[in-house]
């Protein structure tokens, strides 16, 4: 459990004061894919750098563990260090070592001895998917590749917490998309606890369970993921939500919609992260009477479940049948559009 | 005139300038790293960030490098009969030709330090590194073609100090091209030497640009 009460940080340069991090409070709970979001300035970079203080605090408490964080002496704080893994947006590979070197590199501060380290670094690039890349410098890397390098070294000593800031934010969408899987797949075989900094919406729809939203130094809206993405309520999260799914009132023409599909029932169908009801249409059609005729929608996966939304044409005989099992035996929220009796 | 030349005596003066040049340039390696590592880390954002202490080594640095050769060498007579018991002889050119060349040195690892990644050294922190770690395995590994570059530019600049120095009495190509060959208008035996000194400078270029290949993994 990571607890944060009332962080704050503020840059004094020339004069000027910058509040970067103000008053924050936060609970990151063990084994979350924790996401903060934020436009760029927001303070996001900053608030995961007085986690392991490379930033230094100037005010407020982080506990991390029941380890308080804040009050540690600069040789406690190297060894708790030793427990949180970092990752980062430009990898910073030492390029003067080797990838099986570049892994070794915590291991070599934390002490350990020769034999266990070429054990463990073995052990680390078949985790990231290196293998045959051991004796390759970084500048022989892809992007994608030299991530994996860094999250085999963020991983190197087991650490309980995994801190990324923009750490996909210099690949490109297919290696992204490798590089969080990979990321998912650590939280599930350690049960580390990633905090991720972000500013794609889609990097947290794919991988993380909860959501701050950070806007002026300030968590202004978190929750669930699948709950922001519902009901978002601050302008911030509403432009973030967007980003993922659409400006929905934009593109939905209900009106002509409803003129060239006169028959039958015109139903809004919401999926709100529900696995067991994927293959709800399907289902209807078999079990009653009716056709459906999909329109309109978007629907996006996330770690909850399927999440979007579907405008169908419900139309045949056993239409009040069907709306009655979509309304009562599903976890689909219905609306109804139009209803042509 | 040539036939003239002991070959013993060029022999001798050639390996006295390669003597002079090495052994400086081993002490210059040491203490201008010190002297590099020193003005980054007391720097603005340094890991020993110490605006005073910066102050007075960069000051010091300063002086030293705005000393013309040949006058350091005169100023340092007191430090250098106390040290090496003679002023006359190679090992008695070896105080000022680091002296000398030090700061000049201790500069350009300073310059080559801050071309290091900030966030390599940055990433070394959030590792738990301690500062002894980031400077031995961090700054210097990373900064080495630099510092390789900068010490081999600085050996040519040795090479024509051991000249000067040779001039008044240290031995070496440049004593033997000023006393046997200027002093007696061997003017054969001055080009001769020269011709030495251009040798000594292109191989110390030519290692020195080897190791700094070899190490760029960049
Ligand atoms: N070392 C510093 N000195 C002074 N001001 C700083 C420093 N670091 C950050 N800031 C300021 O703090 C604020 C937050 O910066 P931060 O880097 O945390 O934003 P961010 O959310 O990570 O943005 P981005 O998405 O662009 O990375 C900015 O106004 C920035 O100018
Ligand atoms: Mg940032």
């Amino acid at each position: 459990m990571i607890s944060i009460e009332g962080l704050s940080k503020v840059f004094t340069s020339n004069k000027s004061k910058t509040t970067a991090v103000e008053n924050l409070d936060l609970n990151i709970n063990d084994g979350d894919i924790f996401g903060v979001i934020g436009y760029s300035g927001a303070g996001k970079s900053t608030f995961v750098r007085l986690l392991n203080r490379l930033e230094e605090p100037s005010g407020g408490r982080i506990t991390i563990n029941n380890e308080d964080i804040t009050a540690m002496t600069a040789r406690q704080l190297r060894i708790a260090r030793q427990d949180i893994g970092m990752i980062f947006q430009h990898f910073n590979l030492l390029w003067s070592r080797t990838v099986e070197d570049n892994i070794a590199f915590p291991l070599e501060i934390a002490g350990v001895t020769k034999t266990d380290r070429q054990k463990r670094v073995q052990e680390l690039i078949d985790l990231v998917g290196l293998s045959g890349k051991e004796k390759a410098y970084p500048s022989q890397l892809s992007g994608g590749q030299k991530q994996r390098v860094g999250i085999a070294r963020a991983l190197a000593n087991n650490p309980k917490v995994l801190l990324c800031d923009e750490a996909t934010s210099a690949l490109d969408p297919e290696t992204t998309n490798s590089i969080l899987d990979l990321l998912v797949d650590i939280n599930k075989q350690f049960g580390l606890t990633i905090i991720l900094i972000t500013h794609e919406m889609h990097v947290i729809r794919k991988i993380c369970n909860h959501v701050a939203v950070m806007e002026s130094g300030k968590v202004v809206e978190q929750g669930e993921v699948m709950d922001v993405f519902l009901h978002p309520r601050q302008h911030v999260t509403k432009k973030f939500v967007e980003q993922v799914m659409g400006n929905g009132e934009e593109d939905e023409d209900i009106a002509g919609i409803a003129e060239a599909y006169s028959e039958g029932n015109l139903v809004r169908l919401h999926f709100v992260g529900e696995t067991t009801n994927q293959a709800l249409i399907s289902k209807l059609a078999k079990k009653y009477d009716v056709d459906i005729n999909i329109l309109q929608g978007k629907i996006t996966q996330t770690q909850a479940g399927a999440y979007g939304t579907l405008i169908v044409q419900i139309a045949g005989k056993d239409i009040e049948e069907a709306v009655r099992y979509i309304k009562e035996k599903s976890s689909v929220e219905m609306e109804v559009i139009q209803d042509v009796k | 005139m040539l036939n003239d030349i002991k070959f013993e005596d060029l022999i001798e003066a050639t390996y006295d300038t390669f003597y002079m040049t090495l052994i400086a340039l081993i002490g210059t390696f040491i203490l201008g790293i010190i002297l590099g590592l020193l003005l980054y880390l007391t720097s603005k954002d340094g890991i020993w960030k110490n605006k005073s202490l910066h102050f007075v080594i960069s000051a010091v640095v300063n002086i030293f490098r705005a000393i013309p050769f040949i006058i350091l060498i005169f100023l340092l007579f007191p430090f250098t009969d106390f040290l090496i018991g003679t002023i006359r002889g190679p090992n008695a050119a070896l105080p000022a030709l680091i002296i000398g060349s030090a700061p000049f040195y201790g500069r350009l690892v300073e310059i080559g330090l801050r071309e290091v990644d900030k966030g390599v050294v940055e990433a070394a922190k959030a590792m738990g590194a301690k500062t002894r770690t980031i400077i031995f395995k961090v700054l210097l590994p990373e900064s080495m073609p630099a510092l390789i570059s900068g010490i081999t530019v600085t050996a040519i600049a040795l090479v024509g100090y051991t000249a000067m120095a040779g001039a008044i009495g240290a031995g070496g190509l440049g004593s033997y091209a000023y006393y046997s060959g200027f002093m007696r208008r061997d003017f054969d035996l001055v080009f001769l030497c020269t011709v030495l000194i251009v040798i000594i400078v292109f191989i110390f270029q030519f290692i020195g640009d080897m190791i700094a290949t070899k190490l760029d993994k960049r």
